[in-house]
Protein backbone atom coordinates (compact mmCIF):
# COMPACT_ATOMS: atom_id res chain seq x y z
CA UNK A 1 0.00 0.00 0.00
CA UNK A 2 1.45 3.39 -0.95
CA UNK A 3 2.39 5.97 1.64
CA UNK A 4 -0.28 8.49 0.63
CA UNK A 5 -2.94 6.25 2.10
CA UNK A 6 -1.52 6.94 5.58
CA UNK A 7 -2.07 10.66 5.32
CA UNK A 8 -5.66 10.51 6.65
CA UNK A 9 -4.39 8.92 9.87
CA UNK A 10 -1.69 11.54 10.32
CA UNK A 11 -4.15 14.32 9.53
CA UNK A 12 -6.57 12.90 12.03
CA UNK A 13 -3.85 12.68 14.70
CA UNK A 14 -2.76 16.26 13.98
CA UNK A 15 -6.35 17.46 14.07
CA UNK A 16 -7.07 15.75 17.37
CA UNK A 17 -3.81 16.27 19.23
CA UNK A 18 -2.33 19.35 17.52
CA UNK A 19 1.19 20.13 18.71
CA UNK A 20 1.58 16.78 20.46
CA UNK A 21 2.49 15.32 17.05
CA UNK A 22 6.06 16.56 16.83
CA UNK A 23 7.51 14.98 13.74
CA UNK A 24 6.40 12.68 10.90
CA UNK A 25 8.93 10.84 8.76
CA UNK A 26 8.53 8.24 6.03
CA UNK A 27 11.32 5.76 5.55
CA UNK A 28 11.33 2.61 3.38
CA UNK A 29 7.58 2.85 3.05
CA UNK A 30 6.97 2.97 6.81
CA UNK A 31 5.61 5.96 8.65
CA UNK A 32 7.15 7.11 11.92
CA UNK A 33 5.33 9.58 14.11
CA UNK A 34 7.12 11.17 17.05
CA UNK A 35 4.76 12.43 19.72
CA UNK A 36 4.90 14.27 23.03
CA UNK A 37 5.59 11.89 25.94
CA UNK A 38 2.95 13.59 28.15
CA UNK A 39 0.16 12.63 25.74
CA UNK A 40 1.44 9.23 24.58
CA UNK A 41 -1.24 7.28 26.43
CA UNK A 42 -4.08 9.35 24.95
CA UNK A 43 -2.64 9.02 21.47
CA UNK A 44 -2.16 5.26 21.72
CA UNK A 45 -5.65 4.85 23.11
CA UNK A 46 -7.05 6.95 20.27
CA UNK A 47 -5.15 4.88 17.70
CA UNK A 48 -6.57 1.65 19.08
CA UNK A 49 -10.16 2.65 19.75
CA UNK A 50 -10.83 5.17 16.99
CA UNK A 51 -8.33 4.36 14.23
CA UNK A 52 -8.54 0.58 14.90
CA UNK A 53 -4.84 -0.17 15.19
CA UNK A 54 -5.81 -3.24 17.16
CA UNK A 55 -2.56 -5.22 16.86
CA UNK A 56 0.56 -4.17 18.77
CA UNK A 57 3.42 -5.95 17.04
CA UNK A 58 6.29 -4.73 19.17
CA UNK A 59 7.46 -2.20 21.71
CA UNK A 60 11.15 -1.49 21.85
CA UNK A 61 13.62 0.99 23.23
CA UNK A 62 16.48 2.89 21.66
CA UNK A 63 19.46 4.34 23.49
CA UNK A 64 20.31 7.47 21.48
CA UNK A 65 23.21 8.23 23.88
CA UNK A 66 22.50 11.96 23.78
CA UNK A 67 22.63 14.45 26.65
CA UNK A 68 18.93 15.29 26.53
CA UNK A 69 16.04 12.93 25.78
CA UNK A 70 18.38 9.99 25.79
CA UNK A 71 15.92 7.12 25.35
CA UNK A 72 13.31 6.55 22.71
CA UNK A 73 10.45 4.03 22.91
CA UNK A 74 8.85 2.85 19.67
CA UNK A 75 5.44 1.24 19.35
CA UNK A 76 4.85 -0.81 16.21
CA UNK A 77 1.10 -0.86 15.48
CA UNK A 78 -0.91 -2.50 12.73
CA UNK A 79 -4.44 -1.93 11.52
CA UNK A 80 -5.38 -5.38 10.27
CA UNK A 81 -8.52 -4.29 8.39
CA UNK A 82 -6.69 -1.70 6.29
CA UNK A 83 -3.29 -3.40 6.44
CA UNK A 84 -1.62 -0.25 7.75
CA UNK A 85 1.49 -0.22 9.86
CA UNK A 86 2.47 2.82 11.89
CA UNK A 87 5.37 3.43 14.26
CA UNK A 88 4.75 5.76 17.22
CA UNK A 89 7.87 7.10 18.90
CA UNK A 90 8.36 9.08 22.05
CA UNK A 91 11.41 10.18 24.01
CA UNK A 92 12.22 10.11 27.71
CA UNK A 93 15.11 11.60 29.67
CA UNK A 94 17.84 9.63 31.39
CA UNK A 95 17.05 11.19 34.79
CA UNK A 96 13.34 10.31 34.66
CA UNK A 97 12.87 7.30 32.35
CA UNK A 98 9.17 6.72 33.00
CA UNK A 99 6.29 6.29 30.55
CA UNK A 100 2.64 5.41 31.09
CA UNK A 101 1.97 1.77 30.29
CA UNK A 102 0.19 0.66 27.13
CA UNK A 103 -0.69 -2.72 28.61
CA UNK A 104 -4.13 -1.43 29.64
CA UNK A 105 -4.81 -0.66 25.95
CA UNK A 106 -3.28 -3.79 24.41
CA UNK A 107 -2.62 -6.72 26.80
CA UNK A 108 0.07 -7.81 24.35
CA UNK A 109 2.21 -4.85 25.38
CA UNK A 110 2.77 -6.43 28.80
CA UNK A 111 5.83 -8.55 28.05
CA UNK A 112 7.22 -6.10 25.48
CA UNK A 113 7.30 -3.38 28.11
CA UNK A 114 8.95 -5.72 30.58
CA UNK A 115 11.63 -6.36 27.96
CA UNK A 116 12.18 -2.61 27.46
CA UNK A 117 12.48 -2.24 31.22
CA UNK A 118 14.90 -5.18 31.43
CA UNK A 119 17.20 -3.90 28.70
CA UNK A 120 17.04 -0.11 29.14
CA UNK A 121 15.63 0.55 32.60
CA UNK A 122 12.67 2.51 31.26
CA UNK A 123 9.81 2.09 33.74
CA UNK A 124 6.19 1.87 32.68
CA UNK A 125 3.81 3.53 35.08
CA UNK A 126 0.71 1.47 35.86
CA UNK A 127 2.15 -1.77 34.48
CA UNK A 128 0.67 -4.74 36.40
CA UNK A 129 3.96 -6.67 36.70
CA UNK A 130 7.02 -4.45 36.22
CA UNK A 131 9.75 -7.09 36.67
CA UNK A 132 12.70 -8.15 34.58
CA UNK A 133 11.80 -10.69 31.91
CA UNK A 134 15.13 -12.09 30.59
CA UNK A 135 17.92 -11.28 33.03
CA UNK A 136 18.05 -12.71 36.57
CA UNK A 137 15.88 -10.72 38.95
CA UNK A 138 18.82 -9.69 41.14
CA UNK A 139 20.77 -8.34 38.15
CA UNK A 140 21.63 -4.68 38.70
CA UNK A 141 22.45 -3.37 35.23
CA UNK A 142 20.63 -2.64 31.97
CA UNK A 143 22.47 -4.53 29.22
CA UNK A 144 21.38 -2.62 26.11
CA UNK A 145 22.44 0.77 27.44
CA UNK A 146 25.41 2.00 25.46
CA UNK A 147 27.75 2.24 28.45
CA UNK A 148 27.24 -1.44 29.31
CA UNK A 149 30.24 -3.52 28.13
CA UNK A 150 29.62 -6.13 25.42
CA UNK A 151 30.83 -9.05 27.52
CA UNK A 152 28.99 -7.90 30.62
CA UNK A 153 30.40 -7.02 33.99
CA UNK A 154 32.47 -9.92 35.40
CA UNK A 155 30.82 -11.45 38.43
CA UNK A 156 27.53 -9.60 37.94
CA UNK A 157 25.70 -12.85 37.15
CA UNK A 158 26.37 -15.83 39.35
CA UNK A 159 27.71 -19.10 37.93
CA UNK A 160 26.72 -22.39 39.58
CA UNK A 161 28.72 -23.76 42.45
CA UNK A 162 31.24 -26.22 41.02
CA UNK A 163 31.96 -27.94 44.31
CA UNK A 164 29.36 -30.66 44.83
CA UNK A 165 27.55 -30.67 48.14
CA UNK A 166 29.01 -33.19 50.61
CA UNK A 167 26.67 -36.13 50.98
CA UNK B 1 32.52 -83.66 36.40
CA UNK B 2 35.52 -82.13 38.04
CA UNK B 3 36.14 -78.38 38.02
CA UNK B 4 39.26 -78.88 35.93
CA UNK B 5 37.41 -80.99 33.42
CA UNK B 6 34.75 -78.31 33.13
CA UNK B 7 37.37 -75.61 32.40
CA UNK B 8 38.98 -77.81 29.78
CA UNK B 9 35.67 -78.45 28.06
CA UNK B 10 34.33 -74.92 28.03
CA UNK B 11 37.55 -72.87 27.70
CA UNK B 12 38.62 -69.81 29.72
CA UNK B 13 40.63 -66.65 29.49
CA UNK B 14 42.51 -64.60 32.04
CA UNK B 15 42.14 -60.85 32.36
CA UNK B 16 42.24 -58.11 34.98
CA UNK B 17 39.11 -56.73 36.62
CA UNK B 18 40.08 -53.27 35.33
CA UNK B 19 40.10 -54.47 31.75
CA UNK B 20 36.77 -56.24 32.11
CA UNK B 21 35.01 -53.35 33.83
CA UNK B 22 36.42 -50.81 31.41
CA UNK B 23 35.41 -52.97 28.46
CA UNK B 24 31.87 -52.92 29.77
CA UNK B 25 31.84 -49.25 30.63
CA UNK B 26 33.37 -48.05 27.41
CA UNK B 27 30.88 -49.95 25.26
CA UNK B 28 27.79 -48.76 27.09
CA UNK B 29 28.27 -45.01 27.42
CA UNK B 30 24.71 -43.77 27.74
CA UNK B 31 24.45 -40.10 26.85
CA UNK B 32 22.44 -37.46 28.66
CA UNK B 33 21.37 -35.20 25.77
CA UNK B 34 21.70 -31.59 26.89
CA UNK B 35 20.47 -30.12 23.62
CA UNK B 36 20.46 -26.37 24.05
CA UNK B 37 20.56 -25.13 20.45
CA UNK B 38 21.06 -26.15 16.82
CA UNK B 39 23.89 -28.60 17.68
CA UNK B 40 21.15 -30.79 19.16
CA UNK B 41 19.90 -31.51 15.63
CA UNK B 42 23.31 -32.96 14.74
CA UNK B 43 23.30 -34.85 18.02
CA UNK B 44 19.98 -36.45 17.01
CA UNK B 45 21.48 -37.41 13.64
CA UNK B 46 24.33 -39.01 15.58
CA UNK B 47 21.83 -41.26 17.34
CA UNK B 48 19.73 -41.89 14.23
CA UNK B 49 20.03 -44.78 11.76
CA UNK B 50 22.47 -43.18 9.28
CA UNK B 51 25.30 -42.46 11.71
CA UNK B 52 24.05 -45.04 14.22
CA UNK B 53 25.56 -44.46 17.63
CA UNK B 54 24.40 -47.94 18.64
CA UNK B 55 27.51 -49.31 16.93
CA UNK B 56 29.33 -47.85 19.94
CA UNK B 57 26.71 -48.81 22.51
CA UNK B 58 25.54 -45.22 22.91
CA UNK B 59 22.15 -45.27 21.24
CA UNK B 60 20.21 -45.10 24.51
CA UNK B 61 19.67 -41.40 25.11
CA UNK B 62 18.66 -41.28 28.73
CA UNK B 63 16.47 -38.34 29.68
CA UNK B 64 17.14 -39.07 33.32
CA UNK B 65 20.53 -38.01 34.66
CA UNK B 66 20.42 -40.94 37.10
CA UNK B 67 20.84 -43.42 34.27
CA UNK B 68 23.44 -41.71 32.10
CA UNK B 69 27.23 -41.61 31.95
CA UNK B 70 28.00 -38.95 29.38
CA UNK B 71 26.64 -35.43 29.17
CA UNK B 72 26.66 -33.98 25.65
CA UNK B 73 26.22 -30.22 26.00
CA UNK B 74 25.07 -29.30 22.50
CA UNK B 75 24.63 -25.57 22.08
CA UNK B 76 25.17 -22.25 23.78
CA UNK B 77 24.50 -22.01 27.49
CA UNK B 78 23.22 -18.87 29.17
CA UNK B 79 24.04 -17.93 32.73
CA UNK B 80 20.45 -18.69 33.67
CA UNK B 81 20.60 -22.16 32.08
CA UNK B 82 24.03 -22.94 33.55
CA UNK B 83 22.46 -23.56 36.97
CA UNK B 84 20.09 -26.17 35.53
CA UNK B 85 22.91 -27.84 33.56
CA UNK B 86 25.16 -28.03 36.61
CA UNK B 87 22.32 -29.41 38.71
CA UNK B 88 21.69 -32.19 36.20
CA UNK B 89 25.44 -32.89 36.03
CA UNK B 90 25.56 -33.20 39.83
CA UNK B 91 22.69 -35.71 39.68
CA UNK B 92 24.57 -38.02 37.31
CA UNK B 93 26.23 -40.92 39.10
CA UNK B 94 30.02 -41.33 38.94
CA UNK B 95 31.89 -42.17 36.78
CA UNK B 96 30.71 -39.60 34.27
CA UNK B 97 32.12 -37.76 31.27
CA UNK B 98 31.29 -34.59 29.43
CA UNK B 99 31.49 -33.48 25.80
CA UNK B 100 31.33 -29.77 24.90
CA UNK B 101 29.78 -29.98 21.45
CA UNK B 102 30.37 -27.11 19.05
CA UNK B 103 31.97 -23.68 19.18
CA UNK B 104 29.34 -22.19 21.50
CA UNK B 105 29.56 -24.82 24.21
CA UNK B 106 33.37 -24.81 24.01
CA UNK B 107 34.05 -21.06 23.97
CA UNK B 108 30.81 -19.12 23.69
CA UNK B 109 31.32 -19.01 19.92
CA UNK B 110 29.53 -16.25 18.10
CA UNK B 111 27.48 -15.48 21.21
CA UNK B 112 30.09 -13.11 22.54
CA UNK B 113 27.80 -11.24 24.90
CA UNK B 114 26.77 -10.64 28.49
CA UNK B 115 24.13 -13.37 28.73
CA UNK B 116 26.03 -16.42 27.48
CA UNK B 117 28.67 -18.33 29.45
CA UNK B 118 31.90 -18.12 27.44
CA UNK B 119 32.54 -21.87 27.44
CA UNK B 120 30.84 -24.45 29.64
CA UNK B 121 34.21 -25.35 31.19
CA UNK B 122 33.51 -22.38 33.46
CA UNK B 123 31.26 -24.64 35.49
CA UNK B 124 31.66 -28.21 34.14
CA UNK B 125 34.71 -30.51 33.88
CA UNK B 126 34.84 -31.08 30.11
CA UNK B 127 36.61 -34.16 28.72
CA UNK B 128 36.35 -33.57 24.97
CA UNK B 129 35.77 -30.34 23.06
CA UNK B 130 34.37 -30.46 19.52
CA UNK B 131 34.92 -27.59 17.10
CA UNK B 132 32.46 -26.69 14.37
CA UNK B 133 29.28 -24.70 14.00
CA UNK B 134 27.55 -27.07 14.17
CA UNK B 135 29.90 -30.07 14.05
CA UNK B 136 28.90 -32.95 11.82
CA UNK B 137 27.70 -36.18 13.47
CA UNK B 138 30.98 -37.91 12.50
CA UNK B 139 32.79 -35.45 14.75
CA UNK B 140 30.57 -36.39 17.65
CA UNK B 141 31.26 -40.06 16.95
CA UNK B 142 34.96 -39.23 17.01
CA UNK B 143 34.53 -37.50 20.36
CA UNK B 144 32.67 -40.52 21.68
CA UNK B 145 35.54 -42.77 20.55
CA UNK B 146 37.99 -40.53 22.38
CA UNK B 147 35.85 -40.84 25.50
CA UNK B 148 35.91 -44.62 25.03
CA UNK B 149 39.71 -44.57 24.79
CA UNK B 150 39.86 -42.45 27.92
CA UNK B 151 37.64 -44.90 29.80
CA UNK B 152 39.80 -47.86 28.70
CA UNK B 153 42.94 -46.20 30.04
CA UNK B 154 41.39 -45.30 33.37
CA UNK B 155 42.33 -47.72 36.19
CA UNK B 156 38.82 -48.29 37.50
CA UNK B 157 39.15 -50.61 40.44
CA UNK B 158 42.28 -49.16 41.98
CA UNK B 159 41.09 -45.55 41.97
CA UNK B 160 37.61 -46.31 43.22
CA UNK B 161 38.90 -47.91 46.42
Amino acid sequence: MDSTSLVPVIDELRGTFGDAVIEVTVHSGDTFVRVDRDRIHEILSHLKHTSRYIYIVDVFGIDRFTADDRFEVVYNLVNLAQQHRIFIKTRVTESNPVLPTASDIWSGANWNEREVYDMFGIKFDGHPDMRRIFMPEDFKHFPLRKEFPLLGIPGSIELPNTTPDPE
Amino acid sequence: MSYQQQLNDQGFLTTSVDALVNWGRSNAVWPMPMGLACCAIEMMAFAGPKYDASRFGSEVFRFSPRQSDLMIVAGWCTYKMSHAVRRIWDQMPDPKWCIAMGACASTGGMHRCYGVVQGIDNFLPVDVYISGCPPRPETLINALMQIQNKIREYPTTTLDA
